[in-house]
């Protein structure tokens, strides 16, 4: 039951904030990005599971390692601005939290590249000359 | 968990504490000592922060960077 762990956890940061948020707005802010940080940790411990499952089911299935990396880097890139971004807009800065977005976007546009471009070359090779 | 829930606790009274450290010393008219006394429990603070965000990005570089 680690979900009530989780719960708990939020719930009494959230009513711990409540309390700080009036007195000292800076540590409140400071706190509520640990929790963030906790609850994260926490999950990558059970993503690491689902990983190790993907990774299994893709060696039984013969895909080539180099798609699932690039897929394991894009969703990295993917938690972590989304993590910045979140943090970012808390603290009222819409306009950080758009500029980080649109950062882990084009990040992970570049790592699709090669993707991309072995997609159009197969769909090329299948066209009749 | 137990760590954790530690440390949002401490960081919790630690911001009461330079909250309630801050205005005794704001009422007693000391205001520069009230200043320098929310910084440095600001930055204690931080400094717990920031070493949980580096374990949080190495784990995720682990977990999704690594091979």
């Amino acid at each position: 039951m680690e979900i009530i762990q989780i719960v708990g956890l939020g719930l009494s940061a959230v009513i711990l904030l409540v309390v700080l948020r009036g007195q000292s707005p800076q540590i409140a802010f400071l706190l509520s990005l640990l929790v963030g940080v906790f609850i994260f940790i926490f999950l990558l411990d059970r993503i690491t599971l689902v990983i190790a499952m993907l990774e299994k089911l893709s060696v039984q299935a013969g895909v080539e390692m180099i798609f699932l990396q690039t897929i394991l880097k894009i969703i990295g890139i993917a938690y972590i601005a989304e993590f910045a971004a979140q943090i970012a807009k808390d603290s009222g800065e819409g306009a950080i939290a758009s500029k980080i977005e649109l950062a882990g976007k084009i990040l992970i546009l570049v790592l699709a590249l090669p993707i991309v471009q072995r997609v159009v070359e197969t769909v090329i090779n299948l066209l009749p000359a | 968990m137990n760590s954790e829930i530690n440390a949002i606790f401490f960081i919790a009274g630690v911001g009461i504490l330079t909250a309630v450290i801050h205005t005794v010393l704001k009422q007693s008219g000391k205001e520069e000592f009230a200043h320098w006394a929310t910084l440095t429990g600001f930055i204690v603070i931080m400094l717990t922060v920031v070493s949980y965000i580096s374990d949080l990005f190495d784990k995720v570089r682990d977990v999704f960077l690594s091979n």
